[in-house]
């Protein structure tokens, strides 16, 4: 049987992100990455631009063939892993072979959760997370476009809003259906989802939050929608986009524990003794420590990608996970909204404090969240600002006392200097 | 991969002229539209310093670990490059970088960042001041390799000692017009007095007693003075020669304001005679006259903070730093000499003994960084019309025991030593953070603070 000193599982952000550290301190080690697609890697992130056409399918490769060489890196195709024995350290893959491992990490991503909708097996819909999803969306995103058809979407995350636009960019006449009250929850404040929403309600799109969908039916080629309030729509077109969920099918029996993702130290290792986990797959801690959302973003994955290769290759420089921070560089129909970090609660006391310019009609919106004086969240839309600078103030827990309101009226520059002074 | 170039900051050197930005701006326009400087200077109003965010090219760039469509990368030549063509503008590197080194450009309508213009940055060339300037990775180091070393080859410290790089690295930078004073100690030791009638470097070198060290130099500098002669009055002491023995004529000198530039090179001890304790010992440390056995183990007292002593007399400048921070070090040495020429600059090295705290001579750079990050070595400059700054940020330090369990002569610790280690070390950097947020109501305890009262002048010679 086929042994390498390292394995890893999922060619993308994660598995890559790890490689390259691995490799940064052992430069000998063996190492196999094993990916179930048939081809070169692709980010999930940048399928939506495979949709719209604005990339060739054939330019989007995270990586070619000649990096992994370069790194002496065992790179396989049509390799997906369908059972994993840790008590072996072997993993079976789909097509019966066997590989032995000294050191495994896990980071096969997530897969399209598929919503409790009654009827949705009985109906042809979308979902998108790999290639040859967006492919599939392209046609019938065109098909849709040039027939002036119709398009819902389930769920206004990012997969969900960057999928609408591009339908309506393509001609189509877009439904968006969120079960919370707002689009993009999680990412950004209502006021700033609000100016998102309003934006796309200038262009056309129906956005319902606060609904749910009850019931699909088959219709035609396409299907019927029916809402929770009674009201139906008709679509030509169905994308499911409401969440994901960690690919953890091969883990069967396996003894990694999983929760909502792949439990993790905060090392990237996983309960079983050799095998790390890293990227969407895993269920990431807040680095606030508290209920806000974390994990499911590509820099999270990259972050952890590096801490679980460091940990696997014994590099001294490993430094702990801090935690993930809700971060998001969002475009929509040229204009751009960014975010990083958590909202106040509800209810918050006196130690937080909330500062926002820009309300409804001003050219710009800008929310800073800061507790105990120190940076806890900036969400903005069209107004610029280094979304990494943030991120490092928010986990160096820099207190911004006196320089809160400049970085309210400048946040670009005002970050700028104190990055400046404080990490060179 | 061959050493590659990058654009390097001064902010001591920048008044916020702008003449860079507009070059890049130039430089980088088209007839369609005005481009966004690549590099952008900022004003910390709060800290009264200048900064930079520009591309730093990074050896292992995160912008291109974020980029979902292999749009950046790193190229042979150094430079982080960006393929137009590639790019989906989902700005995800701007969340990558934490130096705001890459950035959407509105006019432009996607990221865009420093190219150092195929070679020739325009930034560099524009700026007057010295602040930007252009050199290889290697070269920074190189750069004290171009100046002359005033030391003759082969010095004869013990193996590992990192007393030799400070020695020479100091005189290279001062230069050749200096009068170097080395009291008894490892300094003269190694050599720098000579042997056998001959000298052991290029400038004149006197050797004086261990007590009058800086009241030499002071007669010295005086005398050049009265002359019409700039020579710089230069000190390299052990902690012994400075904060013990000899501190009686450092402290009168300092507070008399002289145009000194005094190195203590701080090896915790009397180690040239067979390490005996000084003043700068440590708590728990072995030497052979805090020795361990039945009775005895180890120091019983704390070190004093020589380097905080010395700002108390608010010296022009003083400032601690160490060998394995030698970018450090080196800006530090710059601004003491600068200081030296309007009053007293003193500069506390930590000089971690290969024979006296028993460690393998291989881990000399080891130790010192070991010593900062833990906190027990604290990096920091005093200039008096700014007030204490922390070098590095010391809020998150290793654990205190990464460091002693590196030296021998905390072997024999015990729980109640080490714990009252600890104590004393968070107590330093508490010292330390209060010091440097004295007279900032923002609690950012980094910048430019003026806490010890304008010391009054005093005219010198005459
Ligand atoms: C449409 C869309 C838009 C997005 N936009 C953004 C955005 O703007 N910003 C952002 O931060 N994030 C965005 N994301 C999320 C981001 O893409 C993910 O967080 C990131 O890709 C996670 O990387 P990963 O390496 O953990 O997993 P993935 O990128 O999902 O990669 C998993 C890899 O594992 C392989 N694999 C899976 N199962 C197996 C198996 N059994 N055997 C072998 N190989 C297997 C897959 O083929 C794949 O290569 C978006 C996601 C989508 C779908
Ligand atoms: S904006 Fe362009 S270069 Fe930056 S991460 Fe996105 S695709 Fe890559």
């Amino acid at each position: 049987m086929e042994l390498f000193d390292y394995v890893v599982l999922g060619a993308s952000h994660a598995g890559l992100e790890a490689l390259r550290a691995i490799r940064a301190h052992d430069a000998d080690g063996s190492i196999a990455v094993l990916d179930r697609e048939a081809r070169l890697p692709v980010s999930p992130t940048v399928l939506p631009y495979v949709v719209s056409g604005k990339c060739a399918a054939d330019r989007v490769a995270l990586r070619e063939r000649s990096w992994f060489d370069t790194q002496r890196v065992d790179y396989r195709q049509q390799a997906a892993a369908a059972a994993l024995d840790t008590a072996n350290s072997r993993l079976r893959l789909a097509d019966g072979r066997e590989i032995s491992y000294g050191k495994l990490l896990l980071a096969t991503g997530a897969a399209p959760a598929l919503p409790p909708i009654e009827g949705l097996s009985d109906v042809s819909f979308h979902v998108l997370r790999t290639l040859d999803d967006a492919l599939a969306l392209r046609d019938v995103a065109s098909k849709a476009g040039r027939s002036a058809g119709r398009a819902v979407v389930l769920g206004a995350g990012l997969v969900g809003m960057h999928a609408a636009e591009n339908l309506v960019r393509a001609g189509a006449g877009v439904t968006i259906v969120e079960m919370r009250g707002q689009v993009l929850p999680g990412y950004f404040d209502p006021l700033a989802a609000a100016r998102i929403e309003a934006v796309f309600r200038d262009k056309g799109v129906e956005v319902l939050t606060g609904r749910r969908v009850k019931q699909v039916a088959p219709r035609d080629e396409g299907c019927t929608v029916l809402l929770d309030d009674g009201e139906a729509r008709d679509a030509d077109l169905l994308l499911a986009a409401a969440g994901v969920r960690p690919e953890v099918s091969y883990l069967a029996g396996s003894g990694v524990a999983v929760e909502r993702g792949i439990v993790v130290d905060e090392f990237m290792r996983t309960v079983a003794d050799n095998v790390w986990a890293a990227g969407d797959v895993v269920q990431t801690r807040s680095f606030f420590a508290d209920g806000t959302p974390a994990g499911g973003i590509l820099p999270d994955a990259v972050e952890q990608g590096r801490t679980a290769g460091m940990s696997m290759a014994g590099d001294p420089g490993v430094r702990p996970y801090p935690g993930g921070v809700s971060l998001n560089t969002y475009g929509f129909f040229g204009r751009r909204a960014l975010s990083v970090g958590r909202d106040a609660p509800e209810q918050a006391g006196s130690e937080w404090d909330v500062l926002v310019r820009g309300g409804e009609g001003a050219d710009g919106y800008l929310k800073l969240v800061l507790r105990e004086g120190r940076l806890q969240g900036i969400f903005g839309v069209d107004v610029l600002f280094d979304p990494g600078i943030m991120w490092e103030l928010i986990l160096r827990r820099v207190e911004i006392g006196a320089r809160r309101d400049a970085l309210l009226e400048n946040p670009q520059d005002t970050a700028r200097a104190l990055m400046s002074g404080l990490w060179r | 991969m061959s050493a590659t170039p990058t654009i390097s900051f001064d902010p001591a050197r920048c008044d916020g002229c702008g003449d860079c930005m507009s070059a890049c701006v130039s430089a980088k326009s088209t007839v369609e539209y005005i481009a966004q400087s690549r590099i952008r200077i900022v004003r910390d109003d709060e800290a009264g310093c200048w900064g930079v965010a520009q591309c730093r090219q990074c050896g292992d760039p995160r912008c291109a670990s974020v980029c979902p469509a292999a749009a950046l990368a790193k190229g042979d030549d150094g430079i982080v490059a960006w393929d137009a063509e590639r790019c989906v503008n989902c700005l995800l590197c701007t969340a990558g970088c934490i130096y705001g080194g890459i950035a959407f450009s509105p006019a432009e309508g996607h990221v865009v960042k420093c190219d150092q213009c195929a070679g020739a940055p325009q930034c560099v060339s524009a700026c007057t001041r010295g602040a930007l300037r252009y050199v290889n990775a290697a070269k920074l180091y190189n750069r004290w390799g171009e100046l002359e070393d005033l030391f003759v080859p082969g010095l004869g410290g013990c193996q590992g000692c990192n007393t030799e790089l400070i020695m020479r690295h100091t005189l290279r930078r001062v230069g050749p017009n200096t009068v170097l004073a080395t009291p008894p100690g490892c300094i003269p030791g190694m050599g720098s007095v000579g042997y056998n009638g001959m000298l052991g470097c290029k400038v004149p070198v006197f050797h004086p007693l261990l007590t009058n060290t800086a009241s030499m130099l002071t007669g010295i500098r005086r005398q050049y003075r009265r002359k019409g002669r700039k020579v710089t009055a230069l000190a390299l002491a052990g902690d012994g020669g400075a904060g013990d023995v000899g501190f009686q004529s450092l402290s009168g000198a300092a507070e008399r304001g002289e145009q000194i530039l005094f190195v203590c090179v701080d090896n915790e001890g009397y180690m040239n005679t067979g390490a005996q304790r000084s003043g700068s010992t440590t708590y728990g440390a072995w030497t052979a006259t805090t020795p361990v056995g039945d009775t005895g183990r180890g120091k019983t007292q704390d070190a004093k903070n020589l380097p905080l002593l010395m700002m108390w007399h608010g010296c022009e400048y003083v400032a601690t730093a160490s060998t394995a921070f030698m970018e450090d070090f080196y800006a530090k040495l710059e601004a003491a000499l600068d200081a030296s020429e309007r009053g007293f600059a003193y500069l506390h090295l930590y000089s971690p003994c290969t024979s006296g705290w028993r460690f393998p001579s291989a881990s000399n750079i080891e130790v010192a960084r070991k010593a900062v990050e833990t906190n027990f070595a604290l990096l920091w400059e005093y200039r008096r019309d700014r007030g204490l700054r922390l070098s590095r940020d010391i809020d998150d330090p290793a654990p205190v025991t990464e460091y002693l369990e590196l030296l021998g002569k905390f072997r024999h610790l015990d729980a109640a030593q080490t714990a009252h280690i600890q104590r004393h070390v968070a107590a330093q950097a508490q010292v330390l953070r209060d010091l440097a947020g004295m007279h900032q109501d923002d609690g950012l305890s980094h910048c430019c603070s003026s806490i010890v009262p304008q010391a009054v002048r005093h005219e010198t010679g005459g």
